[in-house]
């Protein structure tokens, strides 16, 4: 009878405990995109920021956000993709591995703002790049690079050996087997990884305020050639995204509508990281039903 | 009744007369070491040529261990000594390009494990890889290794589907199809049928016994039944020696050996 109560007990206690972390979750939702959905609006979502006076939007902090994702994702993807495949496939028990896996440790846990302080320092002062997107980039995947490498690493090590020694016995070279057999095999994993990762980049903040800037300057959006200096693509202006305009307008913001704006841009981020973490199961899902043929 | 007691000095090993038997691969001394684990020792067999020969014996007795060695499966996790005769080559010497050697010694694993792709891409994909990119011969190649394998009629509509559609007896058939589709000399099978049920079981047997025409087949078994229905010759195996290697109705009726005799009548293992 004993163990049946704290059975129940426990389980009772679980449940509540349970309970409060959707609750929470779902108050702070519903928080935001009750004061924010109402602001949104196709001339919200498009037309440039106003500093003084009402009616402004985040149409070039929303463009900023995406573009600085992209540039992420192209510079941190290989390199994650290639220390992935060493530390699962390749890499020897010694104390070169041990120092590159305490490395991506200590870089996973480094605070963003501490992250956006170095690319300030080394990037936009020492290496005369200013407040750009590229630097605003290099910071990001400096913050994006070990939860991807270690999600990559994840992914390829939960593939069966019976895979790689269905290779290796075919007479297949190692790399063969690994890029033609284990990544395929590995690839849902990985995409629903690299989705969630750019769902945590696109809301991050304080690695971008001191490299990316907290400038929406005006951009020409009939302009593409990325070597001009209004143009949406040029790498070398500053660009404000939308988590940084938030943090601005909460902090400084001046236009007689700052709270509408700011409880607008909330909901919009919100909901683009719901879409990315929704959207991270639905392609996993559908990449790993078409792999395994489990209709 | 301790497994120890047997005098490893106690052996009967069968040697062929290579007048009247072809040998297909042989070992010379074979030794294997995970780490300080010395898990072989002196492996001195010889293998006939269109035979298939299991090899039996209790649970980390060594069997898999040397087979595994015998196409280099073991390189990156034990330490191989010794001699492996095939084709006038010891295949276990450095200067040995081990992809190479792996299309003439196939291997089948214990666990059916096919490729994430299609039925028909698991047999082409290692020939695509080797350059082979004719897709009438291609697919003649799918349809005989299929054939070969006893899968054909099982799966011939379906060859776009995935592999892990089929039950799990069809895969193992399908990776036998893909190993035979390399046209190797010899089918290394490490307990092929162990997680199988009986009736795929019995699929998989005649098919190796129609198989061993054209490959000299070497077959891991702990099921002794199924050792003494397929197979021409049997090793037998107790704590890394190799105690009796004969003719398999000798080893099963008159074994020679005093723990060959007591593994069969199910004294121990």
């Amino acid at each position: 009878m004993k163990t049946k109560l704290q059975n129940n007990i426990a389980i009772t206690v679980i449940r509540i405990i349970a309970a409060l972390v959707v609750l929470i979750l779902a108050f702070l939702l519903g928080d935001i995109l009750i004061s924010g959905v109402p602001h949104i609006s196709w001339h919200f979502l498009t037309a440039p920021s106003q500093s003084f006076t009402s009616g402004g939007g985040i149409g070039v902090q929303l463009f900023n956000s995406i573009y600085l994702l992209i540039l992420t994702l192209i510079i941190s993807f290989p390199i994650s993709l290639g220390a992935g495949i060493f530390l699962s496939e390749y890499a020897p028990k010694n104390f070169f591995t041990a120092t590159v896996r305490m490395a991506i440790e200590v870089l996973s846990s480094l605070p963003s703002v501490v992250v956006g302080l170095f690319g300030f320092l080394l990037f936009v002062v020492q290496m005369d790049m200013g407040f750009s997107i590229l630097s605003g980039a290099i910071a990001l995947t400096f913050f994006n690079l070990p939860l991807l490498t270690r999600n990559i690493e994840e992914s390829l090590r939960s593939v069966p050996d019976l895979q790689r020694e269905a290779g290796l016995a075919l007479g297949l070279s190692k790399w063969k087997t690994v890029t033609k057999i284990i990544l395929p095999e590995a690839l849902p994993g990985i995409i629903t990884g690299v989705v969630l990762g750019a769902g945590r980049v696109f809301g991050e903040a304080a690695a971008l305020i001191y490299t990316a800037g907290q400038s929406a300057t005006n951009i020409n959006f009939g302009n593409w050639n990325p070597f001009n200096s209004t143009s949406p693509l040029n790498l070398m202006r500053p660009a404000e995204t939308l988590a940084v305009h938030i943090w601005k307008i909460n902090s400084e913001g001046v236009m007689p509508d700052a709270a509408a704006v700011s409880a607008g841009s909330s909901a919009v981020l919100i909901i683009a990281v719901l879409i990315f973490n929704f959207s991270a199961r639905l392609i996993g899902n559908r990449l790993y039903r078409k792999l395994t043929a489990t209709k | 009744m301790g497994i120890n007691k047997y005098d490893f000095n106690e052996k009967n090993i069968l040697k062929f007369d290579s007048n009247e038997h072809e040998i297909a691969i042989a070992t010379k001394k074979l030794q294997v070491f995970y780490g300080d684990n010395h898990a072989l020792f002196d492996g001195d067999l010889e293998f006939e040529r269109y035979k298939i020969t299991s090899l039996i014996g209790a649970s980390g007795s060594g069997k898999s261990t040397y087979l595994r060695s015998l196409n280099r499966m073991n390189d990156n996790v034990a330490r191989v000594e010794g001699e492996i005769q095939y084709r006038g080559l010891n295949v276990n010497s450095k200067k040995i390009n081990v992809y190479e050697m792996r299309k003439h010694i196939g291997m089948v694993f214990q666990r059916p494990n096919p490729f994430s792709k299609s039925i028909s891409e698991n047999i082409t994909f290692a020939l695509k890889e080797q350059g082979l990119k004719d897709k009438k011969k291609l697919e003649e190649v799918v349809e005989s290794s299929l054939k070969d394998a006893a899968l054909w009629d099982e799966v011939k509509d379906d060859l776009n589907k995935s592999a892990w559609s089929l039950s799990g007896g069809q895969q193992q058939r399908l990776c036998i199809a893909r190993t035979i589709a390399m046209k190797p000399d010899i089918l290394l099978l490490d307990e092929p049928a162990s997680a199988l049920d009986p009736i795929s079981t019995s699929k998989i047997e005649e098919t190796l016994v129609e198989l061993k025409k054209r490959y000299t087949i070497i077959i891991v078994t702990h099921n002794m039944q199924q050792a003494s229905r397929i197979s021409d010759y049997t090793a037998f195996f107790h704590l890394g020696h190799i105690l009796e290697y004969d003719k398999t109705k000798h080893i099963f009726t008159t074994p020679k050996v005093t723990a060959t005799n007591d593994y069969i009548s199910g004294n121990f293992g």
